[in-house]
């Protein structure tokens, strides 16, 4: 039974793909309400905005109105859902003590990231893509850069999973879990251009939007949509990428002092 | 000695100024049984903490068959299970998933006849389909067991595997904990049942305040520490203990004198002498030695003292 111990190979695969895949049944477990949620709430936001509104503002930056909250719609779910399915994830095993197997495990720090933000992010875009589903059956949709979506999509799940990990583990109760997506994540998206351009906006909110890291993100998006956003695509994808870099450096400090997370 | 896992000064002081280790020196032989006993709050849950990597220690090194555990965590890592002390599970997991969730998280292929075996060893094959919510205390505390076995570990902790368990299951587990040690698994374990450390060490530790007081061969420690005593029925009862048995510490205590002595120095034969000397008659006689509880509870008073 007892193997000679020799050395561990330099990555656990097999250690990576258990949290994976861990982490990908319990959103199967509550399929139903992953999936009928958010189709119910995008068409909600159609009837509302793209209906009722639609047929008031005609055309934004020469788009219908309808095609042009999809981005800005599809941004708030991924930011949020993002958040909140990776916090969830890391933060539950520090709740229920379950969190003493990850860490007595040989699972580096960054094996046990990739798990659980590859199975977040996942998630999300899953999701991004049953909404952008659901829109096309409301609006016609024509995507001038299928490729740049596909990235922003995946650079933004991606991103604000890792954020949404840094969250689960400096939470210490559910309240701090849903405090950070409420009171400072869903805000700057409704305040970030989901619902009409910044450049609508009077001095000084035009200004003081471009603070809003929210707005970058949204405008990229756009801009793979349209061809057209608030700022230039470049900027979209730097500010993505420096967000990218922090929370990769915030959660290796994590790791290298054990913030949280061990005594 | 063929050392399995040492333990080099490694101690611990909690965030909260709380020193729960001065500096912790120990080896572990290959395929013993290693009892770690100690009152609430001695450190034994720190201790193995530490050595399995849930708490980082503030001084000293560990080593794990040759990798340091520290420095090459993986290697370390992958040769140890654990049962911790808490009853922590995922409730809404079957007990099949989570073992071998446990397996893969180890770095291990799957392997389902080993997920069987030790799932029925530990009565949980019927039970596999069950979600952990369903089960009762002392079957989550096999579970939390089947999954330390899952990857076939070379060092198993047990931090008070028995504790809310009943009387037959505690059974159930000493007669596991020998068969793994049959095949060569070495086990640490902690407990406040010293009937358990009786039954089942080889070795003992005793740890107190965050100090390991002592490290002894059961056996020599029963024998060197242990008290003996004998209980001598009389044939008519006597007002007082005769004077000339002063030699021995004998005591008159409700009709029966008691003798106490050590059990590297007993004078039985010369008592039993002078008693026939004495024309004191007996009927009965009966030894009996004091358990490691009485052994451990000297120890740590004796600790306090000094
Ligand atoms: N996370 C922590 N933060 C601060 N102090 C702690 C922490 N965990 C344990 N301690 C303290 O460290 C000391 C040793 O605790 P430990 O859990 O190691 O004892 P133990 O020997 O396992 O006790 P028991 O038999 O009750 O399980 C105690 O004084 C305890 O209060
Ligand atoms: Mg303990």
């Amino acid at each position: 039974m007892n193997s000679a111990s020799t050395k561990a190979p330099a990555i656990n695969t097999h250690g990576i793909w258990a949290i994976y895949r861990f982490e990908m049944a319990r959103a199967l477990r509550t399929l139903w309400q992953s999936l009928v949620t958010p189709v119910i709430t995008t068409s909600l936001y159609f009837v509302v905005f793209g209906g009722a509104l639609g047929s008031q503002i005609k055309q934004v930056d020469g788009v219908p109105y309808g095609a042009f909250i999809v981005p800005g719609l599809i941004m708030l779910s991924l930011l949020t859902q993002s958040i909140s399915n990776a916090s969830i994830g890391i933060y539950f095993p520090k709740f229920t003590g379950t969190m003493f197997e990850l860490l007595s495990a040989p699972v580096a720090p960054m094996e046990l990231v990739v798990g659980f933000v590859g199975a977040a992010a996942t998630k999300s875009i899953v999701l991004g893509l049953i909404i952008l589903g659901t829109a096309s059956l409301f609006v016609p949709l024509h995507i001038v850069h299928p490729f740049a979506m596909l990235t922003f999509l995946l650079l933004t799940s991606v991103t604000f999973s890792l954020f949404g990990f840094i969250i689960g583990v400096w939470a210490k109760g559910f309240e701090q879990l849903n405090f950070v997506p409420a009171l400072l994540v869903t805000p700057l998206t409704f305040l970030g251009g989901s619902f009409y351009p910044i450049s609508v906006l009077p001095e000084p909110w035009h200004t003081i939007s471009l603070f809003n890291p929210v707005v970058y993100l949204i405008s990229g998006f756009r801009w793979a949509f349209f061809g057209r956003g608030d700022v230039p695509v470049a900027i979209s994808l730097g500010v993505t990428a420096l967000f990218l870099v922090a929370c990769l450096g915030v959660i290796s400090w994590i790791f290298r002092t054990g913030w949280r997370l061990k005594n | 000695m063929d050392t399995i896992l040492s333990v080099a000064g490694v101690s611990k002081t909690y965030a909260s100024g709380q020193r729960a280790l001065h500096p912790v020196d120990l080896d572990i032989r290959r395929g013993e049984i290693f009892a770690l006993l100690g009152p609430n709050g001695a450190g034994k849950t720190t201790l193995i903490s530490i050595i399995c990597g849930i708490v980082t220690p503030s001084t000293g090194t560990i080593t794990v068959m040759g990798h340091d555990a520290l420095t090459d965590f993986k290697s370390a890592r992958r040769v140890i299970g654990l049962v911790p002390q808490e009853l922590s599970v995922d409730m809404f997991e079957t007990v099949l998933a989570t073992v071998k969730f446990s397996r893969r998280l180890f770095g291990r292929s799957a392997h389902d006849a080993h997920i069987e075996q030790v799932l029925r060893d530990l009565s949980l094959w019927d039970k596999r389909h069950a979600k952990i919510m369903e089960l009762s205390g002392g079957m989550k505390r096999r579970v939390l067991i089947a999954k330390a076995l899952s990857h076939e570990p070379d060092i198993l902790f047990l931090d008070e595997p028995t504790a809310g368990v009943d009387v037959a299951l505690r059974r159930d587990m000493w007669k596991l904990v020998h068969r793994l040690r049959a095949n060569g698994t070495t086990i640490i374990l902690t407990t406040h049942y010293i009937e358990e450390a009786e039954e089942m060490a080889d070795r003992v530790g005793v740890i107190d305040k965050g100090k390991l007081i002592l490290v002894e061969d059961k056996a020599a420690l029963m024998k060197k520490l242990g008290k003996r005593q004998m209980r001598i029925t009389l044939s008519d009862p006597i007002a007082a203990v005769p004077p000339e048995l002063a030699d021995w510490d004998v005591k008159l205590k409700e009709g029966q004198l008691v003798y106490s002595f050590n059990a590297e120095d007993e004078h039985i034969p010369e008592l039993l002498a002078k008693l026939g000397a004495l024309g004191v008659g007996y009927k009965d006689l009966e030894t009996s030695k004091s358990s490691l509880e009485d052994i451990f509870v000297g120890l740590v008073e004796r600790d306090a003292a000094a």
